[in-house]
């Protein structure tokens, strides 16, 4: 089936089979590996992205079902602060200066579930932080320095929404993420 | 996961009509957090899908007799923070909170809520005996892998058929769904006969010895809303969940309770009624008003609550593994009235 998806402010029109996940469309098709896999099963949390602003797990969903809606991975939360720069979202930068991140791996979903959080909530407490973290799953950290990280982000942020339609966002030097312009209806396959 | 034809409906009687045209190869998804991951198991394993997602079923309305209807495609983050909610059903913000996670309950509806299936590992596990999953031998061997197999978190009411055998020892996993029994709510339906309304406390059913069946809906029908009742219990209420971790993990045993209590004269409060909900221990969220019945006339202590406890858990049989719950049970029901009635803190 055909699906019309923007993900991270660039409007994609792509062929799915039926049954494709969310997570594999972003993977497989968009090439935009920042949002990881880790169990398949929606516990671990790796694979949070935001539907139409909130966070959700993107291996449990179709790609189908995000027909029509705007996605945004971790590939689109740096904020562009020049036409070829941008700066990192503040939980990116929380996360590089309270070493909230060992192997990496959980780090992605970790980021989109707190963007979620400080939406709703700006100056959240720990114990508000650890309970909305119980979706997402590290073996390494031990969760302290993902509490501080985001404690950190709270209390560094300017702009803490990602950018969500508006403006397409540059956040590497990404194939599909580097060339983006407003709009534009771009085919993949 | 097996290829699926997908069917995208904009309205209540085409997504009907889509299902009824093949009711046992079709299904509805909504937010398909649950469907999605039985069928990467291959445990369910529909040919059709009919996505209610583009269905008018996502508001919440005030009903006239005071009452609040909860549209099926509702998120459960939606319930539980929609302001009414939180105002009037303490209680369903609750428990939804208590349940998933902030991205699950984001996809998860109050639809599909409702459907959830067992969390017994057996069901998931198709190379297992289990005779829900078992329809044909493409889900597996019949049989129950629990009854004799690791069952901690298997039920412990309810669980006999009539001829006495014992046929799945599952548990409904809702959070959600036990405070709706002890609210009282209504499910309201449409199918290829029309409409009906559903008392929650008849929608899910025990095993008996068609396990295979977790619900009385009829082929075709899909859920359109919920009702919650005027009384909301929002002055004396609890919601109570214990598991194996203080976080994100299935209900060993929960408490819903609810209470009103009225000043009786200058010695202290008397409780003028009460609803009392069990989840993790049975097919269903186990209610029982001769155990209510118990509470209300009486003064608001551990000892009344206890009395109540054990009427809950009349008949109440252990499996080995899971015998602890009968305890645990009788305990987290005095607790759950003790902090519904603000005798003790929620923590
Ligand atoms: C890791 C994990 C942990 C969880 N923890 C908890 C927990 O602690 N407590 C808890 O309560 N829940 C928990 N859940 C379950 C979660 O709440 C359910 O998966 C969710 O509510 C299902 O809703 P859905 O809209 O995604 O349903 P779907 O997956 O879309 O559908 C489930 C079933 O319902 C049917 N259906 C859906 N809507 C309708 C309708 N309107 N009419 C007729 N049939 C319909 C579908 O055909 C399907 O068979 C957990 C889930 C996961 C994955
Ligand atoms: S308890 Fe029920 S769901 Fe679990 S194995 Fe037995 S029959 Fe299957
Ligand atoms: S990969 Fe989706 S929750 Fe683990
Ligand atoms: S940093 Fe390794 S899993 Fe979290």
């Amino acid at each position: 089936m055909q699906i019309q998806v923007t993900v991270n402010g660039k409007t994609r029109k792509s062929e799915v089979e039926d049954r494709t996940l969310l997570v594999h469309y972003l993977r497989d098709q968009l090439h935009l590996t920042g949002t990881h896999v880790g169990c398949d099963t929606s516990s671990c949390g790796a694979c949070t992205v935001h539907v139409d602003g909130v966070a959700v797990k993107s291996c449990t969903l179709l790609a189908a079902q995000a027909d029509g809606c705007a996605v945004t991975t971790i590939e689109g939360m740096a904020i562009q602060d020049s036409p070829t720069t941008s700066q990192l979202h503040p939980l990116q930068e929380g996360f590089k200066e309270c070493h909230g991140l060992q192997c990496g791996f959980c780090t992605p979903g970790m980021i989109m579930t707190a963007a979620d959080l400080l939406k709703h909530n700006p100056n959240p407490s720990e114990a508000e932080i650890r309970e909305a973290l119980e979706g997402n799953i590290c073996r390494c950290t031990g969760y302290h320095n993902i509490v501080k990280a985001i404690q950190w982000a709270a209390t560094h942020s300017t702009k803490p929404e990602p950018n969500q339609q508006e403006e397409p966002v540059v956040a590497d030097e990404h194939l599909f993420t580097n060339d983006v312009t407003t709009g534009e209806v771009v085919e993949t396959h | 996961m097996k290829p699926f034809q997908y069917l995208r409906p904009t309205g209540v009687d085409a997504a009907v009509r889509d299902l009824t045209a093949q009711p046992d190869a079709a299904k509805f998804i909504a937010g398909g957090t649950n469907l999605i991951d039985l069928m990467k198991e291959h445990v369910e394993q529909p040919t059709t899908l009919v996505d209610i997602n583009r269905l008018p079923l996502a508001t919440v309305e005030e009903l006239e007799d005071g009452g609040l209807r909860l549209g099926a495609l509702v998120t459960n983050a939606d319930t539980a923070y929609h302001p009414l909610v939180e105002q009037r059903y303490p209680l369903l913000s609750k428990a939804i909170l208590a349940g998933a996670s902030a991205q699950l309950r984001n996809m998860a509806t109050n639809g599909g809520n409702l459907f959830q299936r067992t969390r017994c590992y057996y069901f998931y596990d198709t190379s297992m005996p289990c005779n829900k999953r078992h329809s044909g031998p493409s889900q597996g061997p019949a049989g129950c892998g629990a009854l004799h197999g690791y069952n901690r978190i298997h039920a412990i009411l309810g669980t006999e058929s009539a001829d006495g055998n014992v046929h799945c020892i599952a548990t409904h996993p809702s959070d959600m769904c036990v405070a709706l029994a002890a609210l009282e709510a209504v499910v309201r339906v449409s199918g290829p006969q029309g409409e009906r309304t559903i008392p929650i406390a008849d929608f899910h059913r025990l095993p008996g010895d068609t396990p295979q069946h977790d619900n009385t809906l009829r082929p075709g029908e899909l859920v359109t809303a919920i009702d919650l009742p005027a009384n909301g219990f929002s002055h004396y209420n609890s919601y109570l969940k214990l598991r194996d971790r203080a976080s994100y993990a299935f209900a060993l045993v929960s408490v819903a309770a609810a209470l009103e209590l009225e000043r009786s004269d200058a010695s202290g409060d008397q409780i003028s009624a009460a609803r009392l909900a069990m989840g993790g221990v049975a097919h269903k969220p186990w209610r029982k008003t001769e155990a209510e019945a118990l509470l209300v006339g009486q003064r608001p202590t551990p000892d009344v609550f206890g009395r109540a406890a054990d009427a809950l858990l009349d008949g109440a049989q252990g499996y080995g593994h899971n015998t602890f719950k009968i305890e645990l049970a009788k305990r987290a029901i005095v607790r759950a009235l003790s902090q519904a009635a603000k005798l003790e803190p929620t923590e």
